[in-house]
């Protein structure tokens, strides 16, 4: 809602240099503005429901989220009751059922929410996209029981989750991987370890992905394990160089013993699922960068091009810079519209979904990524100190080519679409 | 103690860096970020927290302009008012509509809807005006509770903590009447997803000021709108003695 704070401290466009946290907040206040307002207007094309969930969102990420995001970097914070005051307003599950206490939105809808939030900080949404996506799949994919045991309290965030995939032998050639399930009795023995997972050792709920068959995708399979299950245990926090607000941690599985009734859809089933959460998230990872890069485009516009004078004038009237400028634009218009298209195509189930998602993810995170490098280096001495935001978000935004599926693999995917289309 | 009528008016958004139209006529509004004015949300929440304490039963959304102060109106009711009155005024009347138009047409409603209060903002942050509310009770005949910082309920009267030059000032009213919500009577609420889906199915009902028997004409008429005017460079003095000398040759002792 409103920010009085930031209403009542109003400060003049010339004091850029000082970043207290009402310049911040009026900063992001502004940008807010020019956002919703501009050529690359995000609010374009959106139905009137669609733009209060964004303006809802975009308020919750200027006035919880932004003024905290430094510190939440550089104290290594996971922001637990940040993200509950998100989940009370339905951010907990925003693309599952009501009946079971989600939002029960579109993944339009959700993509401007992400959107919208990113402004905020890069890391905590990334990780509440995460979340959103395991609780998807304990709702689409879980039988009556495991949807109502854990998707109440994962929508309210009273238990987080963690997707658990990778693993030290086994990153984009993921079906490859490791981790054993064998069934003894009505239980499953779980051995192994899982690499690089967010959230990992802070969270409730892990959904892991295990092998219970044969080689190759066909023999894996989905199962919740639960924190305080015996067996499972955690590597160190890994150190980070961008996404410091949520923990990173190995998840090691010796024996642990977990319930038949605790795996998800049928045994062989797993992959499938993975991957259909992964493809969901797409266009969530991508959104994020998306904002990210928006944010960063309008900060260089407003605090420094306009701003800073060398050689006698202003560097906006540098048309170097100012052509950097149009492409950096026109970049991120393309990347919204094709994030967006990529949205639909999933909500409509459409045949070209997987490949649409692929080409979202590998276009926005590399020109998303490119276009905050740019604003760094327009704000020259100044885009390198870890008092201005922009570094954050490059450092935030970097790894965004890497995880969910490397762009490398996206390239594979649209590649094999495209040749088996064409067979 | 049933229904409370509650205005909320669809402003320029208070971040958005204000541009006069070149021919002075008034302020660029074409393609401009719009919300909520903030003392309208504090006035919605007032009225939306009173109805949860259980104190009155129904809370009625007001707004009038063109077809754009819909969005206002949802989302007051995504922050948990019942249903919306549009009262439709556009072109030239809405150019021209002020504090005494729209005091005319909440009257008119308050009776319509015989409303216990009537909450609105103390002052839009578009003309600053701070008289809709006073106007509102004027026309009523009704106490008026303004510049509220605390609002309480009392069987029949209403206790309010005014925020005035001097401090703090408590006075009881009775009820009906009108109160305007000050910056610290309350923190709006965010509207959750849920509630903004079910502000969807939320009824505004359409009217125009003439079925309320309200004439729009404006006895104001703006001749002119200018920035206010660039900050001029100071000088700097070295001692008291050219500090008198420069007032006494600027004029000003």
């Amino acid at each position: 809602m409103v920010c009085l704070k930031g209403f009542w401290s109003f400060l003049p466009y010339s004091t850029v240099i000082s970043l207290s946290y009402t310049t911040r907040l009026y900063s992001v206040c502004a940008m807010r503005d020019t956002i919703l307002n501009s050529l690359l207007a995000a609010a374009h094309g959106l139905s009137d429901e669609q733009k209060e969930f964004q303006k809802m969102a975009f308020d919750f990420a200027a006035h919880e989220m932004s003024p905290h995001m430094a510190e939440w970097d550089e104290k290594e914070i996971f922001p637990v009751e940040t993200m509950r005051k998100a989940a009370q307003l339905g951010f907990g599950g925003i693309y599952v059922q009501p009946e079971v206490g989600g939002s029960g939105l579109s993944r339009l809808d959700t993509s401007v929410i992400f959107e919208a939030l990113s402004t905020g900080c890069v890391s905590t949404t990334a990780y509440i996209s995460i979340h959103n996506m395991c609780n998807w799949m304990i709702d689409t994919f879980g039988n009556t029981e495991q949807r109502e045991k854990f998707c109440p309290e994962l929508c309210t965030m009273d238990k987080f989750a963690s997707y658990c995939l990778t693993e030290p032998g086994s990153g984009s050639d993921a079906a490859s991987l490791l981790t054993t399930a064998k069934l003894e009795g009505d239980h499953y023995i779980l051995n192994g370890s899982k690499a690089f997972i967010s959230g990992g050792g802070d969270t409730d709920v892990y959904i892991v992905m295990c092998r219970t068959g044969g080689k190759g995708p066909k023999g894996i399979s989905c199962v919740v394990v639960e924190k305080d299950t015996p067996g499972l245990s955690f590597g160190k926090k890994e150190k980070k160089v961008g996404w410091n607000s949520q923990p990173t941690r190995a998840v090691i599985l010796e024996d642990c013993h977990v319930p038949v009734t605790n795996r998800l859809g049928q045994e062989g089933q797993g992959f499938n699922i993975a991957m259909r959460g992964l493809n969901g998230d797409l266009p969530f990872v991508s959104m994020v960068c998306y904002l990210m890069a928006i944010y960063i485009f309008f900060s260089s516009r407003f605090y420094h091009l306009l701003v800073r004078k060398q050689f006698g004038e202003a560097l906006s009237n540098n048309q170097f810079l100012q052509f950097k400028l149009a492409e950096m634009a026109t970049k991120l218009v393309a990347s919204r519209l094709l994030l967006r298209e990529a949205a639909v195509a999933l909500q409509e189930s459409r045949s070209d979904a997987v490949s649409l998602c692929s080409m979202a993810k590998l276009f926005v995170t590399d020109e998303c990524f490119n276009i905050c490098n740019q604003a760094l280096q327009m704000h020259g001495g100044y885009g390198y100190l870890k008092d201005y935001a922009v570094q954050q978000f490059v450092r935030d935004i970097r790894v965004h080519q890497i995880l969910e599926g490397t762009n490398e693999v996206m390239r594979m995917i649209i590649a094999r679409s495209l040749l088996s289309e064409s067979g | 103690m049933s229904r409370v009528l509650v205005g909320v008016k669809r402003v320029i958004d208070y971040a958005v860096k204000i541009r006069v139209k070149p021919d002075h006529s008034g302020v660029v509004t074409d393609g401009v970020k719009h919300s909520m004015n903030p003392f309208c949300e504090i006035a919605v929440e007032e009225a939306v927290k009173l109805k949860e304490k259980k104190f009155i039963k129904e809370v009625v959304a007001v707004s009038c302009g063109p077809t754009q102060v819909t969005e206002t109106i949802r989302t007051a009711l995504a922050m948990g008012c019942d249903r919306g009155i549009h009262v439709e005024v556009s072109g030239k009347d809405y150019e021209a509509m002020g504090p005494l138009q729209i005091a005319k047409i909440f009257a008119a409603l308050a009776k319509k809807e015989e409303a216990s209060l009537v909450i609105l903002g103390k002052q839009a942050i578009d003309d600053d005006c701070n008289q809709t509310g006073q106007m509102t009770a004027a026309l009523l005949d009704w106490p008026q509770g303004t510049f509220a910082s605390e609002v309480t309920i009392d069987g029949e009267k209403v206790k309010v903590v005014r925020e005035i030059d001097g401090g703090l000032e408590t006075i009881k009213i009775s009820m009906p009447a009108v109160l305007t919500a000050d910056l610290r009577l309350n923190t709006p609420r965010y509207a959750t997803l849920p509630n903004i889906m079910k502000a969807k199915k939320k009824k505004i009902a359409n009217m125009k000021p003439a079925d309320l028997g309200v004439d729009m004409v404006s006895r104001v008429e703006v001749l002119r709108v200018d920035e206010p005017p660039t900050r001029l460079a100071g000088v700097k003095v070295e001692t008291v003695d050219d500090l008198v000398a420069k007032l006494k040759a600027n004029g000003t002792i």
